[in-house]
């Protein structure tokens, strides 16, 4: 896989940390490979919105990459509740459906940027470097088909 | 079934195939099936409800599911029937939500269920409002099927007949 200039986090210069949340462990498998040719360290991973959840509260990854079709709880819900209780929360949607309404409700629900499947590297590589790089700008949408 | 249905999951196949594997793809055939599904190898099938309702099975045997999945990983992971079903399913829900996506632009409104392994040898026989298209891709890996059958809701008929 093609190899990316680090995205640091800019406090401390320190490896951005992730949680991957897909119930495609495929999916979070190449989500990781390529966060970590982007110098991230992938910190957790979960397969539902129910684990992400938990698991945001225990790790604070610095970035969520989140699935939107989901068994139990869908990602945007997901999203929303992270949200909720941490309002600073970084939360990239990844989905392989685009709907304009899917990715308005991930939007108006908190998450800061849309990705559509198949994530090309450098698509998801900018959009990292844009979350780090300025955590209050407004969200924008990114990927083939995205739309917005 | 309708063409219109039908062109988003052709480019759709073409394009996340051609991507994902990074392979050459052409449409060896498309038929009508209205017997039961009989199924190929390692099989997808993911469920659409709302204005277009029923399935699509996406289907390859297991020496070609075995090679997306190596291909996909990017090492080789045939001892992994696990790795190559999910494989198979992120295939297919890639494909799958990028063609749903195009018929949502059209206006379309419907819920995507998550995919699930195909394990019965046998489908459901097609029935004359969900007659079956099978669309068979040559790829370098080897040949995939989906078979869609799918209808319009009959709400989103009156839509369409009230000039959606």
């Amino acid at each position: 896989m093609e190899q990316f200039a680090p995205v640091k986090r800019s406090g401390d210069n320190q490896p951005v940390r992730y949680l991957i949340v897909d119930d495609s462990v495929f999916a979070r498998k190449n989500l990781g490979k390529m966060v970590e040719s982007f110098g991230g360290q992938v910190v957790g991973e979960a397969g539902d919105g129910v684990t992400a959840i938990t698991e945001y509260d225990r790790l604070t990854p610095d970035i969520v990459l989140m699935d939107i079709t989901m068994p139990q709880m869908e990602g945007i819900e997901a999203a929303e509740k992270i949200v909720g209780q941490h309002p600073t929360a970084r939360i990239v949607m990844v989905s392989s459906v685009g709907y304009q309404e899917n990715i308005v409700a991930a939007l108006q629900r908190g998450a800061r940027h849309f990705v559509q499947k198949p994530v090309k590297p450098e698509v998801l590589y900018e959009i990292i470097k844009y979350v780090m790089r300025d955590d209050q700008a407004a969200p924008q949408t990114a990927g083939a088909g995205a739309g917005a | 079934m309708r063409m219109e249905l039908i062109q988003p999951f052709l480019n759709s196949a073409d394009a996340v195939l051609a991507q994902g594997l990074e392979s050459a793809v052409s449409i060896d055939n498309l038929t009508m099936d209205e017997q039961a599904y009989r199924r190929k190898g390692i099989a997808a099938e993911v469920c659409l409800t709302g204005d277009i309702e029923g399935r699509i099975i996406f289907d390859a045997d297991e020496h070609t599911a075995a090679s997306f999945a190596s291909h996909l990983a990017g090492t080789e992971v045939g001892g992994s029937d696990e790795l190559v079903r999910e494989a198979v399913c992120e295939l297919a829900n890639q494909i799958i939500g990028n063609a749903v996506t195009v018929l949502n632009d059209q206006g379309f409104h419907f819920r995507v269920h998550p995919p699930t392994i195909h394990t019965s040898e046998q489908g459901s026989k097609s029935s004359e409002d969900t007659e079956a298209v099978v669309l068979c891709f040559s790829t370098t890996h080897g040949k995939v099927y989906m078979n869609v059958a799918l209808r319009y809701h009959h709400s989103s008929l009156h839509q369409a007949a009230a000039g959606r």
